[in-house]
């Protein structure tokens, strides 16, 4: 084995620092989303502390790290949900095929069309399963015609693998379906207004392992054609899902790299400390 | 006198609470008891208290009756012939002299030794009270105090008379409000032997008399109530369509848009307006609302007339508002952050969030709430007793005139009243129905929310 680079890093939130000797290389040739030196502040605290990371096209992303190290304050810069917390301050360079989505002109419905989120609790609006599906395509008038409208819902059904359960029973309340269905259900529904990146933060964590399963899968077939990145907690499921990894501890990237890699020959003490159960 | 015994009693007992304690004290001065000091003091104050209390009340409220009876056996034959009114009558003429009201006197001398007989009686149950109390009171004190035991369980008997005291509170609130249904319903009945059913629940014409004269019948009035209902109906509409839209919008307001400091400001200042009593909305209606409407109408050629349903309606809801604000704002607060987010994330404006996910979100809860409201408006009594008009009017047009359930039980009860009146009578009937609308729409409105709740938890 080779030499561990040996570091010193902050191990308590109240000494938060900056911390720049990341291992492994954040750029990727066919970057969709390209982030540079992306710093967060809650009010005075920062959170992030200049992050530097590529998402490359086509390819699942999985961000691994300790609770409260800031993987879903990174999640959220992306499709700028952070905007909605108040006094959240984002600094850095986001870039979505080469455009800034943090400036000024660009308008933030149509980022968050091009970037869906799922959530760590599957939240499925009150509606029926059709309009939870139909809501992106109705808000952004993709539809041309009721006919058209039917095709975008089955479609994006269909790709979640959700389409078979609930075929017969489309006016029926989404909240009524079982946790993994809703969450295949909000997966529908991100992607029913085909985004170009689909952000997911921890999707599986309120679900039981068969249901859990099914969504590892489905986030394989989809990686076809989406751009993802997934906040896990589960190794096994970095490992299962994912090409790229990246590791976060405390609000800084320490490494980054292929996932087998990262999980197989970690270049920081850090993230061999965190992946071998040391500490998280 | 009662004064005086209770006094001696309370002190008592205070002394009674002291001394045990004390025995209390210097028991465990010695080695542990069970309970603490204060237990065995409240105990014993309990005993020496309670019972003589109630020996107290009992013979206060047997007393009179006892004596009347007593009196009434030494009274002549002649009495005896007398009608029930003239008995009654004597008896009170007796209690009074007994009782030494000054300028009474009787043209009976029969009356004159009736009384003296009584107030000897008196004094001799007078004496027997206090004494059958105070000897109860400090046998039983003195009986409590030998049970101050190292191993006796004060604590334990303390908690059982406490549970016994808040049992009887809360039985007494349910008895008085099943008495006053029952009251309602009996009365409604009377009323109901008088004017059948059917003509109350569905005449056309309320125009209730008053039997002015002996040999008038007490028939001659109408007791249509649908007039008054539609009336009360057309208030509260106008109400809710003036609180319903103001009351939402200002919910969703303070619910997603206000700062944290204009709402904690704010919504202070709206619940504020709740707290306003009743009448002042109702001449703010009289003196300002009404003239207002009235001119305005003129101004565009409509014929309001001076107490028009419409200004009634709008003061009504202008005080339902803060009612309805709060409630919905609770309902909007409750909808969970995380389909706020999810819409958010959809690309969808705040707008949109608020009219596609977070109103269907909180639909059962802000249903709830104007059923709540609606139930108000229909019981509410000084805004339009003041406001809007006494005759029963049967029309849709908020510029008219109309009256209400509450205006006319309030009517029907002012002045001089018989109580076998239909007119008086009326207004049980009137309380009935009222009752049992409101009863229905809190039912149902409490059913809507609390289904609501359970959604979200
Ligand atoms: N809304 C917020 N307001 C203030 N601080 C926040 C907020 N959200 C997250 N933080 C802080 O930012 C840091 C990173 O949090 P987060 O991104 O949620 O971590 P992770 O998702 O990795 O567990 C934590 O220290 C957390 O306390
Ligand atoms: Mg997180």
């Amino acid at each position: 084995m080779n030499e561990k680079k040996v570091t010193n890093p902050a191990l308590e939130v109240s000494d938060m620092q900056a911390y720049q000797d990341v291992a492994g290389e954040v750029a990727v040739e066919d970057a969709r989303v390209s982030c540079r030196d992306v710093r967060v502040y809650y009010g005075d605290k920062q959170a992030l502390f200049g992050i530097n990371l590529d998402l490359g096209s086509n390819a699942v992303t999985a961000l691994i790290g300790p609770s409260g190290c800031g993987k879903s304050t990174f999640l959220r810069c992306i499709n700028r949900m952070n905007d909605t917390i108040p006094n959240c301050r984002v600094e850095g360079n986001i870039r979505l095929d080469n455009q800034d989505i943090n400036d000024p002109n660009s308008d933030v419905v149509e980022l968050r069309a091009r970037v869906g989120m799922v959530f760590q609790k599957p939240n499925p609006f009150p509606k029926s399963i059709y309009d939870n599906v139909a809501y992106g395509p109705r808000i952004h008038a993709l539809a041309e015609s009721k006919d058209h409208l039917d095709s975008i819902v089955e479609t994006a059904l269909k790709k979640a693998g959700l389409w078979k359960e609930v075929a017969d029973r489309l006016n029926s309340p989404g909240t009524g379906l079982s946790g993994g269905q809703q969450q295949r259900l909000c997966i529908a529904r991100a992607i029913s207004v085909q985004p170009e990146v689909i952000l997911m933060d921890e999707p599986c964590s309120a679900l039981d392992p068969i249901a859990t399963a099914r969504i590892e899968e489905l986030i394989d077939e989809l990686s076809e054609n989406f751009t993802i990145a997934i906040v896990t907690h589960s190794m096994q499921q970095a490992a299962r899902v994912s090409q790229r990894t990246a590791y976060f501890h405390l609000g800084n990237l320490i490494e980054v790299g292929d996932t087998e890699q990262i999980f197989t020959n970690p270049q920081q003490q850090l993230t061999e400390d965190y992946i071998t159960g040391r500490f998280g | 006198m009662t004064v005086y015994l209770v006094t001696a009693v309370l002190l008592f007992s205070f002394g009674g609470f002291f001394s045990a304690r004390r025995k209390a004290h210097a028991l465990r001065a010695s080695g542990p008891i069970h309970s603490l000091p204060q237990y065995h003091g409240i105990r014993v104050a309990l005993w020496c208290a309670v019972p003589a209390l109630l020996i107290l009340l009992a013979w206060t409220a047997f007393e009179p009756r006892v004596i009347e009876l007593l009196v009434r056996s030494y009274l002549p034959p002649e009495f005896a012939n007398l009608s029930e009114a003239e008995a009654n009558l004597v008896m009170m003429e007796i209690r009074s002299l007994a009782a030494g009201t000054f300028g009474i006197s009787s043209d009976q001398a029969y009356v004159e030794d009736a009384a003296e007989v009584f107030r000897s009686f008196q004094k001799i149950s007078d004496y027997a009270m206090t004494v059958s109390v105070m000897s109860f009171a400090i046998v039983a004190l003195l009986w409590a105090r030998t049970g101050v035991l190292r191993r006796y369980r004060a604590r334990q008997s303390v908690e059982r008379s406490f549970n016994v005291f808040i049992f009887l509170s809360s039985l007494i609130a349910i008895l008085t409000t099943f008495a006053i249904v029952l009251s309602l319903l009996f009365e409604s009945f009377k009323f109901f032997e008088l004017v059948p059913l059917t003509d109350f629940l569905f005449g056309l014409d309320w125009n209730p008399q008053i039997a002015i004269r002996e040999d008038q019948g007490a028939s001659s009035g109408a007791f249509g109530a649908i007039p008054v209902f539609a009336g009360t109906f057309l208030i509260a509409l106008v109400a809710m369509l003036v609180a319903g839209p103001i009351g939402l919008a200002s919910a969703i307001y303070f619910a997603e848009y206000a700062h944290p400091q204009v709402r904690n400001f704010a919504k202070p200042a709206l619940e504020l307006l709740a707290g306003i009593p009743t009448v002042v909305y109702g001449f703010f209606a009289a003196l300002t609302v009404a003239p207002l409407v009235r001119d305005l109408g003129i101004a565009i050629g409509l014929e309001v007339q001076a107490r028009s349903a419409l200004a009634a309606g709008v003061v009504m809801g202008v005080m339902i508002i803060p009612f309805i604000s709060s409630l919905a704002d609770d309902v909007i607060n409750a909808v969970p952050e995380s389909l706020r987010e999810g819409s958010y994330a959809m690309g969808a404006t705040q707008s949109e969030t608020i009219k596609q996910v977070i109103i269907p979100a909180a639909l059962p809860g802000i249903v709830g709430a104007f059923l709540l409201a609606i139930s108000r408006a229909i019981g509410e009594t000084m805004i339009v007793a003041m406001a809007a008009g006494l005759n029963a009017n049967l029309t849709a047009n908020p510029l008219e005139n109309v009256t209400t359930v509450t205006v006319q039980i309030v009517v029907a009860l002012i002045g001089d009243q018989e109580f076998d009146d239909p007119k008086t009578l009326s207004a049980f009937a009137l309380g009935l129905a009222l009752f049992v609308i409101t009863l229905i729409l809190n039912v149902i409105a409490l059913t809507i929310v609390k289904r609501y709740r359970e959604q979200y938890e």
